[in-house]
């Protein structure tokens, strides 16, 4: 899909959204079914798969939402995946997600964790991670059992690599 | 017929009976005519048989002179083919020796190049096959090298995600939120 049909289709969420001033639910619930879609390689390819029928694809997001989504979040995820673009929905929701970020003056924190980060745990990390890159910062875990322990946090371009994995790595390349 | 046959028996019954002055020596009559008889027999043969037996025996002789040059003049010959022969067998004994000679020289020849060779060729295969061993060995060594970093970081993996409870990821969590907030 091109830049200007990408922005056509999050101008339209970010606008319907917010419209209906649930801009940040519907940003938390896209991003949310966008890390399932992304975490499940099956889910990934029925999605994409074009000999699918649209209605299908539209269903298992419906299912993926068990109705606990906001309508809107159901439309938009149906709107973009009627639409064949499946395969552009991380971006639309990562840039879904900057915007609301820039529209309050923050940044779009991507913290990758093995194991899911408590209240007080992200609180604690979003305030850390502002203090670090002089900006308030809108926190998405990700819980990514290959980071194996620790946390890698991804602000922008600036990314902060705490993981058990990442010293594997290092130790790897120094053997 | 009759009568002819009637006068032979009549002759058979009547014997002739004479006698000689010798029982050895003929009469001397009859050795007078018959030494005359010889004498004219012997002359006559002397006259006429004479002249051709001594051509015969000039020319017998002839042919036998003929004969005996005609010998000598084979063993002549075949003296100077049997020098010949001979001197062709040394010819032959003298080129089989340069013959040999040579052959042992060539053949000294190919056996001293073609150990040169060998030995060349032996060397080249020598240092090749070393050249080898140690590709070969610092291949092996390289490929040691990398199962021995493969394995190690599987078992470093392995290791850490064992040993990796939720005490320890609550741990690590907390000492890279502190970390980050301490930071700047």
């Amino acid at each position: 899909m091109s830049t200007s049909t990408l922005d056509a289709y999050i101008s339209s969420i970010n606008t319907i959204a917010s419209a209906e001033g649930v801009l940040p639910q519907v940003e938390a619930e896209f991003s949310a079914v966008v890390r399932a879609i992304d975490a499940n390689e099956s889910l990934r390819s029925k999605l994409t798969d074009e000999l699918l029928p649209i209605a299908v694809r539209q269903s298992i997001v419906e299912q993926l939402l068990d109705g606990k989504g906001h309508r809107i979040t159901a439309q938009s995820l149906a709107l973009v995946i009627g639409a064949g673009h499946a395969r552009d929905l991380r971006t639309i929701s990562e840039k879904i997600s900057a915007g609301v970020a820039a529209g309050q003056g923050r940044q779009v924190a991507e913290v990758r964790s093995a194991v899911a980060l408590s209240e007080d745990q992200q609180a604690r990390l979003s305030a850390a991670l502002a203090k670090a890159t002089g900006s308030e910062v809108n926190l998405k875990v990700i819980v990514d059992p290959s980071v194996v322990g620790g946390i890698v946090a991804t602000v922008g371009d600036k990314v902060i690599d705490g993981s058990v994995r990442h010293s594997l790595d290092q130790l790897k390349s120094r053997l | 017929m009759n009568s002819l046959i009637s006068v032979l028996i009549a002759n058979e019954g009547e014997a002739l009976t004479y006698e000689t002055h010798s029982w050895l020596l003929p009469e001397t009559a009859e050795i007078i005519y018959g030494g005359l008889a010889s004498v004219l027999v012997i002359g006559a043969l002397i006259k006429v048989a004479g002249p051709m037996i001594k051509k015969s025996l000039a020319a017998r002789t002839e042919r036998i002179q003929n004969e005996l040059e005609s010998a000598r003049a084979t063993k002549s010959a075949a003296e100077a083919e049997a020098t010949r022969i001979r001197t062709a067998l040394g010819d032959i004994n003298g080129e089989r020796s340069r013959l040999l000679a040579e052959a042992d020289a060539q053949a000294a020849s190919v056996i001293a190049d073609g150990r040169a060779r060998v030995a060349a060729e032996m060397a080249e295969t020598e240092a090749k096959a070393m050249a080898d061993i140690a590709a070969a060995s610092g291949r092996v060594q390289d490929e040691l090298r990398a199962e021995i970093k493969r394995l190690s970081a599987i078992a470093i993996e392995r290791v850490v995600a064992q040993s990796m409870d939720d005490k320890a990821r609550q741990d690590l969590i907390e000492g890279f939120i502190s970390k980050v907030g301490a930071a700047r």
